[in-house]
């Protein structure tokens, strides 16, 4: 294969997983390592150098849209990015430690996390706890708009989340993803921030998480621009493509045969892992 | 926060928000252009990804990949653009803390400003410390 035929399958590669993660919600990032590993046969290193350039990139083009929508709370988003940021160089910094073969195993159970999450519905208790003292000084008590008005929320368990954060920080340096499955769980599950709020929250996080290991990725040399050039384009188109259709696309189907996807790479690269052949 | 205040959340939001989707555009641009120039000379020697080599220096520092891409070379105008795309967060967070400032929220200047040490540690930090 030369290099322009390889450019031209890989662009076509990373356009189907662009569209298909942003018609789910799931993120093109969580399918792109395996798909340049398994099908394309490219080194661990620069399949996660050139997906982490793609996340910054749907991260970013996405942001606007969100923005008007008036749901994420930057304040959230900031006071947490510390803890990404933090944990995102720790990650990076532990790619060049931790052999490939443990790479891959703990990224097939970060994918199998990814799909159980998306699967699951999310029963909900809406009790009004009183506000929470810390959050309330870090004035992260917000509101957001609903058919039938503002709604006002609290935020809670502030150190939990924070803690969460760091690792979801980490998992995001370490694989080269945005790991928006750790980041809604710490939000959504932890802080009880309201569905929405905390995923275009997490929306914008994830951006400035990869943004974060990407410096040490660069001069690691793990970005290789021949890789990054069709992946970038690829993801970006595709996600844009996704994000017209959304409005009319049935997802249910889509999101259970992602979900499908998703699985059985997870197992490909926990196999792969664990024989040692990655 | 009342609306009538001319800076508000949402407002300096919107503008970041729209700033980052210029920024992305522009880089896909860029590496777009740089892509072409690649494949056009190099677009029929073989591929080969399968062996992790690391990139050579000039690509690894930001001054290393302005020096490749003002020589026109397709590889590091492709760097060039992706360096831009890396830094679209970052602005986005430069930006942040004006936004904070002009509500008179030092406390959330002081959080930006701790977030955008990390990024331009992570982005500069090596190098400066090499």
């Amino acid at each position: 294969m030369n290099v322009l035929e390889f450019t031209l399958l890989v662009a076509l590669g990373s356009l189907l997983a662009g569209l298909l993660g942003s018609l789910t919600g799931l993120g093109g990032g969580v399918v792109l390592v395996p798909l340049l590993t398994i099908f394309f046969k490219v080194d661990l290193r620069y399949a996660i150098g050139a997906s982490l350039v793609s996340v910054i990139a749907t991260s970013s083009g996405a942001a606007a849209a969100y923005v008007k929508e008036g749901f994420s709370n930057i304040r959230i988003g900031m006071f947490l990015e510390i803890a990404t940021t933090l944990g995102a160089l720790l990650g990076a910094y532990l790619t060049a430690k931790v052999p490939s073969s443990a790479i891959a195993i703990i990224f097939g159970s970060v994918l199998l996390y990814s799909a159980y999450i998306s699967r699951r519905t999310r029963p909900r208790t809406e009790k009004a706890d009183p506000p929470d003292s810390l959050a309330t000084k870090l004035r992260m008590n917000g509101s957001f708009p609903t058919t039938t008005g503002i709604r006002d929320y609290n935020v809670y368990r502030v150190p939990a989340g924070f803690g969460l954060m760091f690792g979801a920080g980490t998992l995001s340096g370490l694989l080269g993803i945005g790991s928006g499955a750790v980041k809604v769980l710490a939000m959504d599950q932890a802080m009880k921030i309201p569905f929405k709020v905390s995923t275009t929250t997490s929306n914008f996080m994830i951006g400035v998480t990869a943004a974060a290991s990407a410096g040490v990725y660069l001069s690691r040399g793990y970005i290789d621009p021949g890789l990054a050039m069709p992946v970038m384009l690829g993801v970006l188109v595709g996600s844009l493509i996704g994000t017209r259709i959304l409005v009319k696309a049935e997802t249910k189907w889509l999101r259970l045969v992602f979900s499908i996807v998703i699985i059985l790479l997870a197992l490909q690269m926990i196999y792969k892992g664990i024989a040692g052949r990655i | 926060m009342a609306s009538s205040q001319p800076w508000n959340d949402q407002r300096v939001e919107e503008i970041i928000g729209n700033l980052l989707r210029a920024g992305v555009l522009l880089s896909a641009f860029v590496v777009l252009f740089g892509g072409i120039i690649y494949l056009a000379r190099h677009g029929d020697s073989p591929a080969n990804y399968r062996v992790f080599q690391g990139e050579p220096s000039e690509l690894k520092s930001v001054t290393g990949i302005l020096h490749y891409a003002f020589a026109l070379r397709g590889r590091g105008i492709i760097q060039l653009g992706l360096l831009l795309l890396i830094a679209t967060p970052v602005a986005r967070v430069a930006f942040s803390i004006f936004g904070f400032a002009a509500e008179k929220d030092r406390m959330y200047v002081v959080f930006t400003i701790i977030v955008l040490a990390i990024l331009l540690y992570s982005l500069f930090g090596p190098s400066i410390m090499l």
